[in-house]
């Protein structure tokens, strides 16, 4: 695991007190934490805001149109032959802009060995997220006028040579996310769809393109959502993806998530994911846990 | 501040106190004997100043304990705002006494309770009072903790929020 993380979250928290003390108790603080509960989604496995999987119109923190927002979380998916552990940080910035980071680290664990990588190797990748909120509100407003937001992931992943030999044409992509998010209140239902531009070969951890198909190719992201109160929601997602290199099958992925606001700042999300076929390696169902601090 | 205030009560009282609201002619305004509410520019009364169409059937009164309960939550939700530092601000200076009877009447018409709605519509009643989104979640919260007192179910309060929520425009300020 990367070794700055922990102090990346003490100085997260150092400016925190700093800027959220109340020295102008008047205003509004600049970390304003106004944001209604988990209208800020939870962290998604590319580190922006969203269901978990698939990305969402919302903007990451708990800031409103005047303050600035900060999140922090960690993830881990336990699967039958792989281990993904990501962690990231995210700003958001007057629930208009969201800026995020995050970094995947995939463990191949046995299929290494079978792969000729060597027991535990591990596939890590950055990802950079840009997002704006072009119109609309996930709460408020017209009833049928969703949030809608544009968004880039630039993603880089960390080892080329393994991306290339399974034959992607790059180690580098960037995905365009549209998105559009709605809370139907008169049903507590959450709707959101996502189009997305992308030529990752599994998220990117195994590159991007191939040598015969190197476009971008459209796919799409739908996740429904039932609020059971002002902390507790349940719902269900699914992905589409691309299916491009010649040795491995890829599947789309689904999960079934819980996320639970333990405190307005910590919220903690279980799923069961069904993430198919990866390198091979058939029926990847398994546990997905993850942990977001948001201010 | 201490200095200054100090500063001020130091100084010689010699002439009489200026009356600043007759300078500048404000108008007094006195509450109304039998109400105990104070009197608003005048308007033209109208159930659609309540800003949403009221449910049908009885459900949904029904769910929030007709008018008694109704006039519960109304009241808590001007309470709890009032002591809630987030936007106790923009309540101080103006009538509870009215607010809390226009608004269960505004929540009475619409949860479909029996009453009309007499206040103001939401575009004039939030003039100028410069509300953000920050103090709309913030009033939110209070109406889900009063509704919650008064137990009820969450899907229940999110409908009546329905009502509610595309009405933010009219409220804050851009
Ligand atoms: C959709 C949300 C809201 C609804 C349905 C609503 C409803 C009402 C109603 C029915 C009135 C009485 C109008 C009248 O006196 O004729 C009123 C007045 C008032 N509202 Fe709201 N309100 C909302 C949001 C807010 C917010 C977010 C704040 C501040 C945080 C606020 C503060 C006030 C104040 C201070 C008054 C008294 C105005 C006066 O007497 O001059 N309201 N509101």
């Amino acid at each position: 695991m990367d070794q700055h993380f922990p102090r990346l979250l003490a100085a997260l928290s150092l400016a925190l007190a700093c800027v959220a003390s109340p020295a102008w108790a008047e205003d509004a603080p600049v970390i304003d934490g106004g944001k209604l509960l988990l209208t800020n989604g939870v962290s998604t496995i590319e580190g922006t805001s969203g269901g978990g999987v698939a990305t969402w119109a919302t903007i990451a923190g708990r800031e409103t149109d005047r303050g600035i927002g900060l999140s922090g979380h960690v993830t881990l998916i336990e699967l039958p032959d792989y281990g993904w552990q990501s962690h990231g940080v995210a700003v958001g910035i007057a629930n208009r802009i969201e800026l995020s980071y995050a970094r995947q680290n995939f463990d191949t664990r046995d299929v290494g060995t079978a792969l000729g990588l060597g027991q535990g190797y591990t596939l890590n990748q950055d990802v950079f997220g840009a997002k704006v909120r072009l119109l609309g509100d996930t709460v408020y407003g017209d009833p049928l006028l969703p949030q809608i937001s544009i968004g880039v992931e630039h993603k880089r992943n960390r080892d080329t040579p393994v991306a290339r030999a399974v034959g992607a044409a790059h180690g580098k992509g960037t995905d365009v996310t549209l998105s559009a998010t709605k809370l139907f209140l008169s049903h507590s239902v959450l709707v959101n769809a996502t189009a997305r531009l992308t030529k990752a070969n599994q998220a990117g951890l195994l590159g991007f393109g191939t040598a015969g198909n190197d476009d971008h190719s459209l796919q799409f992201e739908g996740s429904v959502a039932y609020q059971l109160s002002r902390r507790a929601v349940i719902g269900a997602e699914y992905r589409t993806k691309p299916d491009n290199l010649a040795i491995a099958r890829e599947d789309d992925w689904l999960d079934l998530f819980a996320a639970y606001a333990l405190t307005d700042n910590l919220t903690l999300t279980a799923a069961y994911v069904d993430l198919g076929s990866i390198a091979t390696f058939d029926k990847q169902r398994g546990g997905f846990v993850s942990a977001q601090l948001a201010f | 501040m201490f200095l200054i205030a100090a500063a001020l009560l130091l100084q010689p009282a010699a002439e009489p106190p200026i009356d600043w609201d007759k300078e500048f002619g404000v108008e007094e305004k006195a509450r109304d004997p039998v109400t105990g509410e104070l009197p608003v520019d005048p308007y033209v009364q109208d159930n659609r100043n309540a800003g949403a169409s009221p449910f049908s059937g009885t459900a949904m009164a029904e769910a929030f304990g007709g008018q008694d309960g109704i006039r519960r939550i109304a009241n808590r939700t001007v309470e709890l705002s009032e002591a809630d530092p987030r936007i106790a601000a923009i309540f101080v200076s103006h009538d509870m006494v009215r607010l809390k009877r226009t608004l269960f009447e505004q929540f009475c018409y619409i949860l479909n309770a029996g009453c009309d709605y007499s206040g103001r519509d939401m575009a004039t009643a939030h003039k100028d009072m410069g509300v953000r989104m920050r103090d709309m979640n913030a009033l939110v919260e209070n109406l889900q903790a009063a509704m919650r007192e008064e137990n009820i179910g969450f899907a229940t309060q999110n409908r009546f929020l329905s009502k509610l929520a595309p009405m933010s425009h009219d409220v804050i300020e851009r």
